[in-house]
């Protein structure tokens, strides 16, 4: 098949960033970086699975657990998640127009500071050597 | 538009050639795997800061419960799947070339597959171990 030459649209770069935009992108990227960022997962429970109870404290769990931190992807996380809600209202048809979309982004930014900020006070009171 | 010697309607035409009720199924499960995702990964996180301080023996306590188990293979399962999903969806817009499209897609599926699998065998060595009480 030989390719048509139809008129590009405009490319990426040429657009103002945007909040609506960025957020999307963010989407994307920030589900890219979990995908690779799944190793861990499979990395700890595998751990867990065929690990030894030897120096428990310092094992191998908790420093899966710090690394995924260290990469920030308790933050990625928290943040695809916020804003695939945001997603999943659009896609029941609700919240399309500028005004919403903009308020329902700034909520998303928020509520993921918010809860990555909540998530880390409540590890750090967790991180008790019992 | 100028008349057509064909006598069939517009709709005649097209119908047969479209996505026969199938074209959105890669949608919708990504959709569906979402929704499951966020009481999942809500009950994830809290187990996981819940068990920060913890050793090994606690998180296999915790894992190997019935209860847990069931609710980490979903989780896993979904994800999984809705990784699979998201990742077709990425590379089906960026990669040009037919060929590395099509060894980028298989890729996918294999490691999403193998990364859920590996991870299933582990919930379920937990689960088993802990039935044993070991």
């Amino acid at each position: 098949m030989t390719p048509v030459e139809r008129p590009l649209s405009p490319h990426l770069q040429i657009y103002k960033p945007q909040l609506t935009s960025l957020l999307s992108i963010i989407h994307r990227a920030t589900g890219v970086v979990l995908s690779i960022g799944s190793v861990f997962l499979v990395w700890w429970l595998v751990a867990a699975a065929t690990g030894d109870d030897a120096s428990p404290r310092a094992s191998v769990l908790g420093l899966v657990v710090r690394a995924a931190a260290a990469l920030r992807l308790d933050l990625f996380a928290i943040f695809h998640l916020c804003n695939g809600i945001r997603h999943l209202v659009w896609d029941m048809g609700y919240g399309f127009d500028l005004g919403t979309a903009y308020v329902s982004g700034w909520t998303v930014v928020a509520a993921s500071a918010a809860l990555t900020l909540i998530a880390w006070v409540a590890g750090f009171m967790m991180w008790v050597p019992r | 538009m100028s008349e057509r010697a064909d006598m069939r309607t517009p709709l005649g035409r097209v119908l047969g050639l479209g996505s026969a009720k199938e074209g959105v199924a890669h949608w919708w499960a990504q959709r569906l795997t979402a929704v499951a995702l966020v009481p999942l990964l809500l009950w994830f996180a809290a187990g996981l800061i819940a068990h920060l301080g913890a050793g090994r023996p606690q998180a296999l306590e915790w894992l190997g419960a019935p209860l847990p188990a069931i609710t980490m293979l979903l989780l896993l399962v979904a994800g999984f799947y809705h990784m699979s999903l998201g990742l077709q969806t990425v590379i089906e817009d960026y990669v040009g070339n037919e060929w590395a499209k099509l060894g980028a897609l298989v890729l996918n599926r294999f490691v999403a597959f193998a990364l859920a699998v590996a991870a299933i065998f582990a919930v379920l060595r937990i689960a088993w171990a802990a039935d044993e009480g070991g």
